[in-house]
């Protein structure tokens, strides 16, 4: 029995080598036949690896960037705690990548949540807002679900935090979108499903140009005077230029233009903190 | 005079109706405080009238009819009476966001918060509130709200209640907009609010 079955074997193999034979006179004739000539077996070259680009996957940016919150704010405080906690934030950082962003820009965040189904929550929307210095820095997001405004407050360096992806990079006029509560809700509205969109890596972040318009008053600020400076409304279509005129006259405040004991320059700062969180960074 | 005091004044007559209709006096005092300290705009012409209209309606006992223009004309005004800041507390206008038809049928004036099942009185996402919703009273749990809670919680922009019969069962059969995941971990029986939602935040 075995015999006669390793006999079907050789006999189907010998008809496979008779059926693939023409092929390969074919291919030694057109591709390999120099190498044919010589009487050498012909050798395996396999073809070269098609390069697969995924347009999607968004590259680090490799333009100088400081986060905001690693600057600390101006006071008497011992600058030696701001350097502690620079300290933890920076291993945070080397755990959990926190991308580059700014006010206006897209984001997706992963976050654990116990009471969610499957013990995670994404919550995708526009960040309006960032706030907060050292470990307790801040970003607002929000988007429209089902027609109702939800904002959630994230902090930058809460353990909670799984992910933080970035959708869409840009920036808008201003940098606090807070005047969204009062816009129109398409402002403010974020496909939960978007996929991000790339971005250069170098140069210029884009600014985001868009005039948004608001529902009518009242609003929850009086968003035209020149305490907020937005630039981002179009003013034109709520208010007259008399009105516009008479606001930016009254509220003014010239003088705090003059005043010294505000003044708080960061670049110096800012440039010593970069190199010292990059040297961190690199550890 | 700025534009925040003018805002004071407005949520102060609003708050003091009360006061104004008990003491005639002092109705009267306000219209002088307000003809002499404001310049004259439409706001202060306002307080004015509705001054004076208290005044009147003091002087002229009681007739029914006037109280009812009265309260119509306060109607009428749009003005934010619920302040971010605050929480759910008496007298707050809500959204209802179930599809029972109590809180969906249009009515003139919206559903407000006549109690508030709290030690403190104030009303946070997971408290029972009782509400005057079309002329009835109806029990509600609040299911989101403008002030901002804890960190990594949401945030909504309206106060938002599901209508709850008095066992806990809701009117409803479905909640339109997201609920917060926090709901689930608050001790009281939510399960079938919870069970009827469509979406979570």
């Amino acid at each position: 029995m075995a015999a006669c079955t390793r006999g079907l074997k050789n006999l189907l193999t010998s008809i496979k080598f008779c059926r693939t034979l023409p092929f390969q006179d074919e291919r030694f004739l057109c591709t390999s036949a120099l190498r044919f000539a010589n009487n050498e077996p012909p050798k395996f070259v396999p073809p070269s690896k098609p390069v697969i680009i995924n347009k999607t996957q968004t590259t680090a940016s490799t333009r100088r960037f400081l986060s905001p919150e690693f600057i600390p704010p101006r006071g008497r405080t011992d600058p030696f705690k701001y350097f502690m906690e620079r300290r933890d934030m920076v291993r945070r950082r080397k755990a959990l990548n926190i991308p580059e962003f700014y006010v206006g820009s897209i984001l997706a965040v992963t976050m654990a949540d116990a009471n969610a189904s499957g013990k995670t929550n994404r919550f995708v929307g526009i960040c309006i807002q960032r706030g907060g210095r050292g470990l307790g820095a801040t970003f607002v997001l929000r988007n429209i679900l089902n027609g109702q405004g939800v904002e959630i407050c994230y902090e930058l360096y809460s353990p909670r935090i799984q992910t933080i992806e970035v959708l869409k990079l840009e920036k808008r006029l201003d940098s606090n979108l807070m005047y969204l509560r009062d816009a129109l809700p398409e402002y403010s509205t974020v496909d939960p499903e978007m996929k991000p969109v790339p971005f250069s890596p170098t140069g210029e972040v884009p600014v985001n140009k868009l005039k948004v318009k608001m529902c009518p008053k009242p609003w929850s600020k009086h968003w035209e005077r020149p305490q907020f400076a937005i630039q981002g409304i179009r003013f034109d279509l709520c208010m007259t230029p008399k009105q516009m005129e008479f606001v930016q006259k009254k509220y003014a405040k010239p003088w705090e233009e003059y005043d010294m004991l505000k003044e708080y320059d960061t670049s110096k700062l800012e440039e010593q903190i970069l190199a010292e969180v990059q040297q961190e960074m690199n550890k | 005079m700025t534009m925040i005091e003018i805002d004071h004044i407005e949520r102060a007559r609003v708050g003091y109706i009360g006061w104004i209709r008990s003491t005639a006096l002092s109705a009267h005092l306000c219209s002088v405080y307000f003809n002499v300290f404001l310049e004259p705009s439409a706001h202060v012409h306002d307080v004015d009238a509705l001054a004076q209209d208290m005044a009147l309606q003091r002087l002229s006992g009681s007739f029914s009819g006037l109280i009812v223009q009265n309260s119509s004309k306060i109607l009428q005004r749009a003005f934010s009476v619920s302040v971010v800041a605050a929480a759910i507390q008496k007298m707050t206008r809500v959204r209802v966001v179930d599809n029972s038809s109590l809180g969906n049928t249009p009515y003139h004036r919206p559903p407000r918060v006549i109690h508030v099942y709290t030690k403190n009185g104030v009303g946070k996402v997971g408290d029972k509130v009782l509400l005057a919703i079309k002329g009835q009273k109806k029990k509600a749990l609040i299911v989101g709200h403008k002030m901002p809670g804890d960190r990594m919680t949401p945030r909504f922009d309206s106060n938002n209640v599901v209508l709850i019969e008095d066992n806990g069962n809701p009117t409803g059969t479905r909640i339109k907009v997201p609920i917060p995941t926090h709901l689930r971990q608050m001790e009281g029986d939510f399960s079938k609010v919870l069970a009827i939602a469509s979406s979570f935040v």
